[in-house]
Formats: C-alpha cells, sequence, structure tokens
C-alpha cells in the first residue's frame, strides 16, 4: 500500500492491486462493496498472488468490480461465477480463483452452484456480499432480507410466513463442506477482522486445502433509504443479530 | 470398451457417443465438463474411462447450467474444452452458449437430440435445431455442424475444435439419439498424421508468468453504441468467416425435377431415396446441409436452379423447413415439406412421398 498524489492533492492508500484508473470507484456513497474491495485488496497485496488471480464477477452491483482490480478478470452471469472459476482452476490449478457475487447471486439464482462446489470441496475462494437486497435492481427482496425489513418487492415488510426465513449461507456451507474447507462471516463493521478472514480465505486456496467462503455484510444506504447514522447502526448492530459474525470452519486438521 | 490405437488408422466398429470421446482424445482436448442425460451420457463413460490414460480431466458438474459455465472456465483458462448434452440439458446449456457467443469463447458443445418439447422421448428427434441454432439471447454467432454417419462424428468432432479455436465461436456438433446409440465402422485416425493441422489453445485470463499484463473482460456494455459496435464487430468476422467453413453435400441437382432436401441422419434415408429413384430413372437431386450455420444459402440456390420442386424431409415439425425458406426467400420453386416430428424416417417413406407427388 502506498499513498499516491496527483496533482500535488493528497490521494488516499491503496492497496497495489487495485486499478488506479478506475478509482474513484462507481459504487453509491455509504455502499460497503468498496470497504470488502479495499480488505480483499490489501489481502492481495499482503500475499503476494496478483500475478496469478483470475477473479471473476457476478452479476448485480458486485459486477461494478469488473475493472476493479490490476488482476485478469472475467465478467460471468447472474449466479455463474462459481462454476466459471470452478472451470478455469480444474483445468489450471496454478491459477488462483476468486469467485465475487451478491446473496442474490449466491444463495438464490447460483445457490445450487455454491453448494455444490462445496460439497465437492472445490479448491476456490468465493467472497458474497450480504446486503439484505438486490441493488442493483432497485431494491428489491434478497434471500438475505431480514424478517419485518421493507424491500421494492416487501412494500409492508418481509412476511417469513409468505417468503420463509433469511438464509444463513456461511452456515449452510459449513454444514455441507468437507475437511479442509474454511467458512466465515466478517463484516465491513470490523475491517481488520474481515481483511483476516479473506486472507485465510485466500491462504486455504494457495495451501490446496479445500473450498474456502466468506460472506462479508455490507451496507446498501440507496436502497435501505436509510441517513449515515441509520445505515451504520443497521450494518453493526441488526444485521449481526440475525447473521452472527465469526470463523464457522477452518482447516483444523492441517494446522495442528 | 475396444482399445484404438490412434497412432496410424484402425477400422473400429462402435457408438456414436464412443466415437466422441475418441474423437476428443484425437483433438487433444484436455478436459470435459458434463451432466448425464440420455442419449449422450456414454461421452463421459467413455470419457472417463480413457482420461487417465491419456492425463485428461473429467468434471461432473451440479447441472448443464453448471456444465456450461465450466466448460467456459476451462477455456478462458486455455484449454480445449467441451460438454455434451441433449433436450432439456440443451435448453440449460444456452445460457453458456450466450456468453461464450458474446465474449468470443471458443466452446464446443456436442448434441445428441432427444424428442421435445419437454422430456419428451430419450430416442431420437431433429427437434433441437432452431435451438442449436439460434439458441441465444441477442444476435450471437455459433457454428452448427450436422452429422450422418459415425466417421462424420469422428472428422467433425476433430473439425469443431479447430474452426472453435481458430475463429473463436462457440461450435455444435448436432447429432441425435440414433447416432449416439447405433454402432457402425468407422476408421480412426491421428488428424496430424493425415496432415491436418489441429491449433493449440492459449490462455485467455489465468497466464501466471509474473509482470504480465492483467486483462479484463467482458460481457456487458453501458451505452448503445459500445453494444452495436461489439455485435457489429462480430457480425463483420461471422461473415468473413461463413464462405471458409460452409459444407454441404449434393448430388443429380443439375437435371432434377424434384430435389431431396434433408439434413443429418434422415440425409442417409434421402441418399438412399435418390440412388433408387434414380436407377428408376427418376429425375430427382440430393442436397444437405452440413453447416446448418452457417447455412450454405447461396450453394442451394443455385443447387435449385432448374428444379420444380424441394421434398424437405426432417423429424422435427419444420425447424430445418426454416432454414430453407429463409435461405430461398424470393424464389418461387414448390416447397413440399414432410415432417415428422420426433420420429425417424427410412428410405421407403422418403420414396412414398416422392411417388405421391
Amino acid at each position: 500500500m502506498q499513498e499516491v498524489t496527483k496533482n500535488d492533492v493528497l490521494q488516499p492508500p491503496m492497496p497495489s492491486c487495485w486499478n488506479e484508473e478506475t478509482k474513484p470507484h462507481k459504487f453509491c456513497p455509504g455502499c460497503g462493496h468498496g470497504i470488502i474491495l479495499k480488505a480483499l485488496g490489501e489481502a492481495i497485496d499482503e500475499l503476494g498472488i496478483k500475478d496469478k488471480l483470475v477473479y471473476g464477477c457476478d452479476i448485480g452491483c458486485s459486477l461494478l468490480a469488473w475493472d476493479f482490480f490490476a488482476v485478469d478478470t472475467v465478467q460471468t452471469h447472474h449466479g455463474r461465477t462459481t462454476p466459471v472459476i470452478t472451470g478455469i482452476k480444474r483445468a489450471n490449478p496454478e491459477v488462483i480463483g476468486i469467485a465475487y457475487m451478491g446473496d442474490g447471486g449466491g444463495y438464490a439464482i447460483g445457490s445450487q452452484h455454491l453448494f455444490n462446489a462445496a460439497v465437492r470441496n472445490e479448491k476456490i475462494t468465493v467472497i458474497l456480499c450480504n446486503n439484505c437486497n438486490y441493488g442493483m435492481t432497485g431494491g428489491q427482496m434478497a434471500p438475505t432480507t431480514l424478517p419485518g425489513m421493507k424491500t421494492e418487492t416487501t412494500p409492508y415488510g418481509r412476511d417469513t410466513e409468505q417468503t420463509g426465513q433469511p438464509t444463513r449461507g456461511p452456515e449452510m456451507v459449513a454444514a455441507v463442506a468437507p475437511e479442509g474447507a474454511y467458512v466465515a462471516r466478517g463484516t465491513i463493521a470490523n475491517v481488520r477482522q474481515l481483511k483476516g478472514f479473506l486472507k485465510k480465505a485466500l491462504e486455504n486456496q494457495v495451501a490446496g486445502n479445500g473450498f474456502s467462503f466468506v460472506e462479508a455484510l455490507a451496507s446498501c444506504p440507496t436502497n435501505w433509504r436509510t441517513n449515515a447514522k441509520q445505515t451504520w447502526e443497521f450494518v453493526e448492530k441488526e444485521m449481526p443479530q440475525y447473521f452472527k459474525v465469526g470463523e464457522l470452519r477452518t482447516p483444523q486438521a492441517k494446522e495442528g | 470398451m475396444a482399445e484404438v490405437s490412434l497412432k496410424g488408422e484402425q477400422r473400429v466398429f462402435m457408438t456414436g457417443n464412443e466415437v466422441v470421446a475418441w474423437a476428443a482424445v484425437a483433438a487433444k482436448v484436455d478436459i470435459i465438463y458434463g451432466y448425464p442425460i440420455t442419449p449422450q451420457n456414454e461421452i463421459m463413460h467413455y470419457w472417463t474411462r480413457l482420461a487417465p490414460k491419456y492425463g485428461k480431466k473429467f468434471l461432473q458438474t451440479e447441472d448443464e447450467i453448471s456444465a456450461g459455465f465450466a466448460t467456459l472456465g476451462g477455456v478462458i483458462a486455455g484449454r480445449k474444452a467441451f460438454t455434451a448434452s441433449a433436450g432439456p440439458g440443451n435448453v440449460l446449456m444456452q445460457e453458456s452458449a450466450s456468453m461464450a457467443e458474446m465474449m468470443r469463447l471458443p466452446i464446443v458443445y456436442v448434441i445428441q437430440q432427444r424428442g421435445g418439447p419437454s422430456t419428451a422421448t430419450v430416442i431420437y428427434a431433429q427437434q433441437e435445431v432452431t435451438l442449436t441454432t439460434f439458441g441465444g439471447n441477442g444476435e450471437g454467432h455459433r457454428v452448427v455442424y450436422s452429422t450422418a454417419t459415425h466417421q462424420e462424428i469422428f472428422d467433425y468432432t476433430i473439425k469443431a475444435f479447430i474452426v472453435a479455436w481458430t475463429y473463436r465461436f462457440p461450435t455444435f456438433i448436432l447429432g441425435d439419439g440414433y447416432q449416439a446409440k447405433m454402432r457402425e465402422p468407422l476408421t480412426m485416425y491421428d488428424p496430424e498424421a493425415r496432415g491436418i493441422k489441429l491449433v493449440k489453445p492459449e490462455p485467455i485470463l489465468g497466464d501466471t508468468t509474473p509482470g504480465k499484463q492483467f486483462k479484463h473482460i467482458r460481457n456487458t456494455y453501458n451505452t448503445e453504441e459500445e453494444l452495436y459496435d461489439v455485435v457489429m464487430s462480430n457480425q463483420r468476422d461471422w461473415e468473413a468467416m461463413a464462405p471458409e467453413i460452409i459444407e454441404w453435400d449434393e448430388q443429380g441437382c443439375e437435371d432434377a425435377d424434384v430435389i431431396l432436401l434433408t439434413h443429418g441422419i434422415v440425409s442417409r434415408a434421402a441418399k438412399g431415396a435418390y440412388d433408387q429413384l434414380r436407377r428408376e430413372g427418376k429425375k430427382v437431386g440430393f442436397f444437405r446441409p452440413i453447416t446448418l450455420r452457417p447455412f450454405p444459402d447461396e450453394q442451394l440456390k443455385k443447387a435449385i436452379k432448374n428444379a420444380g420442386m424441394l421434398l424437405i424431409a426432417e423429424s422435427a415439425y419444420g425447424q430445418l423447413l426454416k432454414l430453407v425458406q429463409n435461405a430461398l426467400y424470393g424464389s418461387t420453386i414448390e416447397l413440399v415439406p414432410m415432417l415428422r416430428p420426433g420420429v425417424g424416417i427410412t428410405t421407403e417413406e422418403i420414396i412414398a412421398e416422392y411417388k405421391k407427388l
């Protein structure tokens, strides 16, 4: 990480694997994606794996990261990033594959891919941004929308009798992934911890242990229609009540 | 399964699905991603038996969507990769095919047609012509070879990888359940020993050389103009390629009053009818598109110049017919369709239909 100055203006420090030309990034003000990607960028820098990466972007707001990093990147279709990165990794195990997606891509339209990649212990790293709604399409209910939460398709609040309970993704992955998997849930409210989780998830792939999955709790003030204070309260206080932050699986067998 | 040496030439007797697996070895394919569906299963069965002996890989995925996209991953990593499917599986494969069309990814699909719509039959049909030739959203470009014999399955499977990696369009081998499951003789060979130049694949992403220039590959565009430029650029490449790869077969069209027009395995019945009717002194012709896309429009127009009637026989309700109508727009030749959706067509049936004319 270095301080960059341009036109004598002090620029904020950026991870060196970031693609400087595309900064400032395209996410809404207050969006959590940028914080997750900063933590990810620092983890990549610290591991020195930039040249080996293939980064896959799902559809939705996560697609806005398609030119975010100065690393090989592929845009895919909604939900299909997991199989694309799986295909790359199977064909060339030297590659370090990252599939980056939202909660809709991972838990709804691509849930069969996430589930089965975890079951097969694919040696890839999946990073999922959980912001409780579909952001890009205008704030519809996601698998992760909290009970009672208002979205465009639950205008009177999410009725769990009708729509079920929010998906707990890391818990599902942890339940089905074999020995060697790494599974954690972090939050943008604790960036130091999130970065640690992301780093471990990448190290787990480098070591060839197994599937690695990190969900990151993130903010979406545009669609939540919240101000800064409300946004932060929701991320920091409300989301973790339902989505417990921490590590769910570590590859202890090999560590011990 | 029979042990085949791909050194030199060898006469073999086997099913079409087994031929696909051997052709893939001959074409130096690295990896198959697949999901079971009848009647293509044995492609995977034979490949998984061959794979460890030839240092090849296989992944059985959770569905055809995943098989298609994982195959795209293999191609992006710079490996010769393919998948195979049929019927409802072919429907699911179309999502990955459209991404391949937009990103110009040289994926190969082998489709062994079964009956439709829906689950229908697992036996045979020619009802996946429209889906396989035009299945994507937007004006996607793809190459579709319709094979008729096991020799052609071998030849065109090898060719599919050459064409895909040369022109960077997704390429389909369109067979059917009959071709998949029946046994017949053919000659297998090492293509390079015959002077056929195979194309060496290269990584599109994932070159792990330190300090290499990174690449971002896209299928999403922000503006109408941006998309227009990409689609039109693909269209121009397509038009430049088409004359180089169009294939067809024709016999006796010059003096024919009636031309039998068929594709795939039905063309064998038509060829039988053509031979017999010619022996009877009837002025019949035979025309068969081998590339259903690009379709041999000009070649067909030329072939029908002196004819008065086209007898179009297919195991579908008008899918080949539609391609022909499109190719012959403006022509006044009479089209006589013989449409048998999901049902096989014999030489005798074509002759009987001819005699009704």
